[in-house]
């Protein structure tokens, strides 16, 4: 199957040193989109095959590296400036996501490149939230219908941007929509959110729910060309937590206290069949009981697997364009009821719908331009 | 082997399917396309590339495709397809050929973070390069090209790469890319030089690329070591004025002249200190062509 050259290096050790140079060219191309360039070379380096590296791909390990190192170094100057923003509001904090992994000092976080920082307040502090970092010079261009959408249907407010150093805020005040089928009591999360070692202001999610989270991300966001990096996640975060025997039970514990059983099941099934993640035999006795019908079971397993791996370079295919359609209408049929969905898509039959186009959207940047670089 | 040698249906049937694999400088590039003018291009631009078995590891891959939708009028449109992706716009099919080095320019800015790129043009002498950065408008291309048929190397028009390892500036010569005016004022002033046929009405004017000299495409693989830094202004009228810089001052304007210096850390900044330190830096205003290039004569003789 396409794709299996990325999925046989993350999985297989040192295979990756007996690559002839097309094998390193597909290897890198497949890693691209997906963004998991950085975290092959770390892999490399943590399995002691990165001197192994010829010289010429070693270059691309080299420069993604310098990339997340910088970006890393960058969110951690953001993370200061927001907690200058919002220590006023004398309200929980919680990072969530890459923010959450790095600042924790995770093994998630190594080699994981991402620079949009996702921070979560309770609900009714998140005006105030917003307001405060505004102030301070993060806006959001969506207004109108859009801002709308987000403010009554979404568990976080349009994206803030820096007007002048770009950087992006997503601010949530919970982990899915309120109103989709399977909304998220975020005083649950805030009740085991624990404070940030070293952090006198931040908070993140206890272990599950973090884990949780990653998983409904996986499964509801709709980014699927960037599945396999939300695998390689989930991957590191079971590897990483599973060596507490205590966690199992808890995660099982929590999902079924979110009622998040379904997604977890999902994301298990498709780490275990791609990453062949260990996890202990009762623990999938029990999540096994998540598990939709037969025909449910085998449709969704074929969308995911052909959906994420399908969508590394060079395997984009027909197929993997049409499941990720497919999963994409899925994640939108879950987080909405189709009362509100439907006058949703029709309002937006213009962009929305845009994936059965091939999704990627054009940039309107005109040829040219200033910098050389930009064409 | 290098692109002339190979014969003319063979170069067009491997860009057709797939690939041809070139050496651009540090860079590999596997380049297809079915668009007639890609083949052309690379004929007339880089008949003195090497080119290498597709075996070979690339670093880049370019291709243009025709866009399934037609443009204003009805005309077709060429496009940029990055492993799937559409970062571009697409364009009359007319633009094929400065298309394709424009997404080599973007496809190198965005995959050379191993080195540390400024925007600048680069020349050699005597094993020591001239860094000439400068916005759009102070004629750097300009000036870039007729130093080349002045004894001068070409290292890059546009795209600095210093290694930080070595501090050594490495080449990547590429076609020169003229716009406008330029265009009549380097065919005069290069008589025998080889342009590419202009294309009117891009986004960036006319524009036409100007094939590199063989020697330096030769040469690609000799790294220079810094000794001028120029930054030259255009003043329509004026007489040439060749002032001393501060290096603190260059220091900071190199920077914000980089593509990825903000992701280079203590390196980049180092790179960048050692790279002035070692450097005359001047500023060079100028009204003409002829004035320009007799003040780089005497730039070039201040060796340090």
């Amino acid at each position: 199957m396409s794709g299996s050259l990325l999925l046989s290096v993350l999985t297989g050790g040192d295979a990756a040193t007996r690559l002839s140079p097309r094998g390193w060219e597909q290897l890198l191309r497949e890693a691209r989109t997906p963004q998991l360039t950085a975290r092959i070379g770390q892999q490399a380096k943590d399995q002691g095959w990165y001197d192994r590296v010829p010289v010429r791909p070693r270059r691309h390990f080299e420069a993604m590296h310098r990339a997340c190192v910088s970006q890393q170094h960058m969110v951690r100057w953001e993370l200061g400036q927001i907690e200058r923003a919002l220590a006023p509001l004398d309200a929980p904090v919680v990072l969530l996501k890459g923010a959450a992994y790095l600042m924790a000092g995770l093994p998630v976080a190594d080699g994981r490149i991402f620079s949009d920082v996702d921070i979560m307040v309770p609900r009714d502090r998140l005006q105030q939230a917003e307001a405060a970092l505004i102030a301070r010079g993060w806006i959001s261009n969506v207004h109108g219908y859009d801002r709308q959408y987000y403010e009554r249907w979404a568990h976080e407010l349009p994206p803030l941007q820096h007007v002048q150093r770009a950087s992006v805020i997503d601010l949530h005040h919970t982990i899915t929509p309120p109103v989709s089928r399977t909304p998220v009591d975020a005083t649950k999360l805030f009740a085991r959110a624990r404070p940030l070692d070293g952090s006198k202001f931040f908070f993140i999610l206890a272990p599950a729910d973090m884990l949780l989270h990653s998983a409904v991300h996986l499964m509801q966001e709709g980014e699927f060309e960037r599945g396999l990096r939300d695998l390689v996640d989930l991957d590191a975060l079971f590897r990483d937590f599973g060596r507490n025997s205590g966690f199992w039970p808890t995660l099982l514990e929590r999902a079924s206290e979110h009622r998040l059983g379904r997604p977890l099941y999902y994301a298990v099934q498709q780490v275990r069949s791609l990453l062949g993640t260990p996890m202990p035999r009762d623990f999938l006795a029990a999540i096994d009981r998540s598990r939709p019908a037969f025909i449910t079971r085998r449709a969704m397993g074929g969308l995911l697997r052909t959906g994420i791996v399908g969508a590394t370079a060079r395997g984009a295919t027909w197929r993997g364009d049409v499941a990720r359609g497919l999963l994409y209408i899925r994640g939108h049929y879950m987080r909405m009821p189709l009362r509100l969905l439907i006058p949703h898509l029709i309002r937006k039959s213009g962009s929305h719908l845009a994936f059965l186009g091939r999704g990627r959207s054009v940039q309107s940047i005109p040829a040219g331009g200033n910098a050389p670089g930009a064409i | 082997m290098i692109l002339s040698e190979v014969p003319e249906t063979e170069l067009a049937r491997r860009i057709g399917a797939e690939g041809l694999i070139l050496e651009c400088g540090p860079f590999v590039v596997r380049v297809s396309s079915p668009i007639a003018a890609i083949p052309q291009g690379l004929g007339l631009l880089y008949a003195d590339y090497p080119v290498l078995d597709n075996d070979a590891f690339a670093d880049i891959h370019i291709r243009l495709v025709r866009h399934r939708r037609l443009g204003p009028l009805g005309a077709p449109q060429v496009v940029f397809d990055f492993d799937g992706e559409r970062p571009f716009s697409p364009l009359p099919l007319a633009h094929a050929w400065p298309c394709f080095e424009w997404a080599l320019n973007w496809s190198i800015a965005s995959s050379a973070n191993y080195y540390l790129v400024l925007h600048a043009a680069v020349l050699e002498r005597g094993g020591q390069a001239l860094i000439m950065p400068g916005p759009p408008g102070s004629g750097k291309s300009t000036l870039c090209a007729a130093l080349t048929a002045r004894d001068w190397r070409l290292l890059s028009d546009e795209l600095t790469l210093i290694d930080m390892e070595c501090r050594g500036i490495v080449p990547v010569p590429r076609p020169i890319s003229l716009k406008n005016q330029s265009i009549q004022i380097i065919r005069s002033y290069i008589p025998d030089g080889v342009l590419s046929r202009t294309v009117h009405y891009t986004a960036k004017g006319s524009v036409a690329h100007l094939k590199p000299q063989s020697s330096d495409v030769r040469r690609a693989g000799d790294n220079a070591k810094p000794g001028w830094i120029v930054f030259p202004t255009y003043v329509a009228g004026a007489a040439a004025r060749l002032a001393p810089r501060s290096r603190a001052d260059t220091v900071l304007e190199l920077g914000n002249n980089s593509f990825n210096y903000h992701i280079q850390g203590q390196l980049g900044f180092e790179t960048v200190a050692d790279i002035v330190e070692a450097s005359r830096c001047y500023d060079l205003e100028y009204g003409s062509l002829d004035d320009a290039i007799a003040a780089f004569e005497r730039v070039a003789g201040t060796r340090s």
